[in-house]
Parts: C-alpha cells; structure tokens; sequence
C-alpha cells in the first residue's frame, strides 16, 4: 500500500493525520458550506449585513418552504424526473443491444463502429447545436420533454456502448460458446445468459447516465423555453430571477435542485465509483 | 419442407452476421441521426449565412475570413488556451488528494465520498456556489479575506481576474473526479512491488515516481481524456456566473458561438456554426489521439 499506512507510523503523526482530515475537508466543502449557512437563514440577516454570523433565527422550514410552495420548483423537478428517467430506460436499452453486438461478434467494421460511437462521445456539444436544434423544431419537438429526451438518448449510446462493450469483453467467452454448442438461438443467448452477466453494468450505468442527464444545462438551454419542459437546472434561472438578491431563498433553491443526483450518488454509491473508474485499473 | 423452413435455415446459417447487425441497428440508427450526421451538417452551415428561418445564403469562406479580424473570437480562444492549461492542474490535484486519503482509518470511506461529492452537482449549482462564494459583501471569500486583514477582491467583476475565478469553480469537481480515479487505481498498486521498491531503499517521492506512477498509468490516461474534454466543454459555469462578461472577458469558443448562433445578438447560425467547427477541430487533435491510444490497446489485447 502506498502511501505507507499510518499506523505504522510514530503516534504523533497519527494524531496530525486525524486531526487534519476533518479540517481538510471543511476547507474543501467551504463554498458549499456557506451556501447551506444561507439557506437557513431569515432575509432580516441580509439586509443587517449578518452574513456570517451566528443566524438570528433558523429559518430552514420557511426557507425551504418558499421553495416548494411559491415558485415553479415543483414542476421543473418533475420535468427533471420526466426527462432523466426515460432516458436512463433508452440509453441502457439501446447500448445494452450495441455492446452485446460489439462485444461478442467478430465482424468487419466492428472496431470501426466500436469507434465511431467513442469519438462521438467525445464531441463538443456546439458542433451539433444548430442541426440538432433545427432537427427537433423540425418535428414539431421543441420545447417538449421528448425532444429533450430523444437526443439525450441518442448522445448517451456513445458512451454507453464504450463502457458496455468493454464490460462483455470481460465477461468468460466460454460460456457463449456453450450455449451455442446447446443449440440455443442468439437472441436467447442475450436475453437468458448476458443479460443476467450485465447487470452489475446496468446498475452502475444507470446511476452515471442518471446523473450526466439531471445535470445537463445545455441542450435544456437549446431545445427548451419554459416551465413546461424545463428542467430544473434550466429552471434554477428564472427561479433566481423571481428571488432576485434574496440570498436565503436562491441558496435554498440550488440545494433543492442538487439533492436528487446527490441523494443517488450516496445511494448507491458502490455503483456509481465502479462505473466512473471503469478502465481506471487494468 | 415449407417456405419457412428454408427461410429458417437461411437464418440459422447467417445468423452470426444477421444478429449483430439487428442488435446494432436501433443504437446506430439514433447515434447517425443525432451525432454524425450533425456534425457534417454544421460543415455545411458554416458556409452559409443564415438566420435559421428563412432562406440560407452560400457565402463561402467569409464566415471564417470574419474569424480572423474577430476581436471577441480571438479573446474566446486565448480563454479556451488558459482552460486547458489551468485545468490539467486537476489531475496532479486529484492525485494528491488521492494519495492524502489512501489510508485506514475510522471513517475514511466517508471522506472519500465527502471529498467526492462535488462532482455530483451540476456545474448549474457549483457556479452558483462559486458566484455567492466570491460576492464581493456577502461572499465568504471575502469575509475571510478581511479576516486575514487582506484587501477584498471582487474577483467576477474583474476582467482580468473572472477567468481564473471561473477556472477555480471549475477544478473543484474536476478534481474531485481525478481523485476517485487516483484512488481506484491506487487499490489496485501491485503490494509486492512496492515492498520491492522499498526493500531497494525507494522511498516518499522516488517510491511515487518509479514505482507508483507507472502503475497508475490507466488512470492517468483517463484523468488526461475526461479534463481535456471537460476543459474544452466548459458552457455552464461560464453562462450561470459571468455570462460571458465583464465587457466579454470570459467568453470561450463554446460560449461564444452560442452567443452568436442563439443569443440576444441575434441568431447567426452560419457564423455559429463557423466557430464550432474550429472548437471541433481543435478537440479533433486530441480525440485522434485517444483513439489512437485506444487502438493501440485493442491490438495489444487482441495478441495478449
């Protein structure tokens, strides 16, 4: 192990060591940290210039409060909700299939697709902007969920066939040469013998695509306008335009918009690591 | 034998090529139609002037001959030029942190995800932490900086400073990413190799750089790919925390040609999509590169 485990260390080292970490990590979080400091906070504390003293009242219940009952929050999570899930169902279901296809069968122009689908993945976003949007007001899919939804999809099989084919490359070949000497037909193959392997693969997917999609600001900002469609990180502007200034309010609003991603990621946390650090280690 | 039958056994005998291409064709249809076909698309539009209504005028070249004399592009590239360096910064970050929090002791998977956890958040929310953070009166920046008996700094109202300030907002997750990486790949150091090391009288930075590093190469590989890319994306910390401003000092490629194509300056989609193909071409240079790289991989696991 490296570095050399401080228990092998003198005591004293081993007092810094545990007497340093939780200050680290306060230094590291500090942004984040006076956010929630506002966010429970009265707006009183602002106009006083009590910005970080001790709060002269609590106020997470009203703060928070504001933010479910007086603004459009509710309905831009929901479309957030509305957007991701589907996404997260398409995104899987498609590069399960790609990878399967990729991973298991020799043929020509496989490596070529196999590529094509990485250096896609790796686009700037502008570069499809304009066509992208043009494609979408072109069905009549502007400003809906399901326009959103569709691209989502689509620019998520990039990433997710590398990271599917990769993990069938893994898994023992043997067995598919078994089930075929049995006589089992292919699509049975999938279905019965990868398809159980994989879900290790699909969980951890599920949990990053879920997370790259509730996060996306961009193509929000390009294919949609208002709070029929908008998710919440395209919402979170004009929530902020509605609180202008009011710190307690915008503070509480952004903690709210966060949760959902964090929530999953401390869920289910294994998954989420396993599928980032994918080909980190060989 | 029936109709079917021989249809059947025409299946069975293809099968292997018929399969991969059934189970390829809804991904690689959506993929074309969404991603490929778009990016020769914007090739096309770039030649074009176009207000993304009505009738689309050839032109040429000049929306790249505009580029050229373009004082708001010029600026948008030199910021692309200080993202990709400043951000690279993330990774010897990451490893540092990694190589910080690589112990057993009580609570330490806690850390790990505490000090994960800002990449989890939009870069939405992680602007607006940044922004409140640097307020010149109400921000915490300043408050400590006072503290200190430090002047304050109004660090988004500078032109010269906003840039880096947007920077900073970004390595905080950026960081966080390279870490977990750096952790992962630290699990899995050959033990026997660095009892080697030591047994040699490697130790502290020589054990790290002739032993440590070269194993931790993948991970290094993809710190590189996932920060270059994420440098080059950069469009939501900019747009949530300056805007492009003060007076366009923080404008890059990516923003920029949103400006330009969608914003309030009006919707000049030719010369929009002019600059994504020079952004494009840009992360051209290194995508080649990862691929390659990963080519390279390929084959040898392939003789492996």
């Amino acid at each position: 192990m490296f570095p050399k485990p401080i228990q092998q260390r003198s005591r004293a080292a081993q007092v810094a060591y545990q007497s340093l970490l939780p200050l680290a990590l306060v230094l590291w979080l500090l942004p984040l940290i006076a956010v929630m400091v506002f966010s429970i906070r009265p707006f009183a504390d602002f106009t006083q210039g009590n910005y970080w003293g001790v709060p002269s009242s609590f106020e997470l219940f009203t703060n928070y409060g504001r933010v479910f009952f007086e603004s459009d929050m509710p309905r831009y999570l929901m479309n957030s909700v509305l957007i991701t899930v589907p996404t997260v169902l398409g995104a899987v279901a498609l590069s399960c299939m790609t990878g399967f296809a990729l991973g298991i069968y020799r043929f020509r122009g496989n490596l070529l697709i196999f590529f094509m689908f990485i250096a896609g993945n790796f686009v700037p976003f502008q570069i499809l902007m304009v066509p992208v949007r043009d494609l979408t007001v072109g069905m009549g899919l502007y400003d809906t969920k399901l326009g959103l939804v569709l691209f989502h999809i689509a620019f998520q099989t990039g990433f997710c066939t590398l990271f599917m084919r990769n993990f069938i490359r893994a898994l023992p070949y043997e067995l598919i040469e078994a089930a075929r000497v049995e006589g089992v037909a292919e699509w049975r193959i999938f279905w019965f013998v990868v398809l159980p392997l994989m879900r290790p693969a699909i969980a951890a997917l599920s949990v990053l695509i879920f997370t790259f999609i509730w996060n996306d600001y961009f193509w929000a900002l390009v294919l949609t306008q208002g709070p029929d469609a908008q998710p919440v990180t395209a919402g979170i502007t004009s929530f902020n335009s509605q609180f202008v200034a009011q710190y307690h309010l915008m503070s509480a609003g952004s903690i709210v918009a966060a949760i959902p991603p964090v929530a999953i990621f401390f869920l289910m946390q294994r998954h989420f690591i396993a599928g980032l650090t994918l080909g980190a280690v060989k | 034998m029936s109709m079917a039958g021989t249809d059947q056994t025409w299946l069975r005998r293809n099968r292997m090529t018929v399969t991969p291409l059934l189970f390829l064709l809804p991904g690689v249809l959506f993929f074309v139609v969404y991603v490929i076909t778009p990016i020769f698309q914007s090739f096309g539009i770039s030649f074009y002037r176009w207000d993304g209504l009505g009738e689309a005028t050839y032109v040429g070249l000049a929306n790249y001959e505009e580029l050229l004399t373009d004082r708001n592009f010029e600026v948008s590239l030199w910021n692309n030029v200080k993202w990709l360096a400043l951000y690279l910064l993330a990774i010897p970050a990451g490893l540092f942190i990694a190589l910080f929090l690589n112990q057993t002791v009580a609570g330490i998977r806690l850390y790990k995800s505490l000090f994960f956890f800002p990449f989890v958040l939009s870069q939405v929310v992680v602007g607006l932490v940044f922004s409140w953070f640097y307020l010149p009166r109400e921000g915490l920046l300043n408050a400590i900086l006072q503290a200190l008996g430090l002047g304050t700094v109004n660090i988004l109202g500078d032109p010269d400073l906003a840039t880096y300030g947007i920077i900073a907002a970004g390595l905080w997750p950026q960081t966080a990413y390279c870490m977990i990486l750096y952790l992962t790949g630290l699990n899995a150091v050959d033990p026997e190799q660095v009892e080697a090391g030591r047994l040699d009288g490697a130790k502290g930075w020589k054990m790290l750089w002739f032993v440590i590093l070269p194993q931790l190469r993948p991970a290094t590989f993809i710190a590189f790919v996932v920060t270059i890319i994420g440098a080059l994306r950069s469009f939501d910390l900019i747009s949530v925390m300056t805007n492009g401003g003060p007076f366009g000092s923080t404008r890059v490629l990516s923003f920029y040609m949103f400006e330009k194509a969608l914003g309030e300056y009006g919707f000049r989609m030719g010369y929009g999509s002019a600059i994504a193909v020079v952004l494009f071409l840009i992360m051209l240079v290194f995508i080649g590169y990862f691929l390659w790289q990963m080519w390279r991989d390929e084959r040898d696991a392939r003789r492996g």
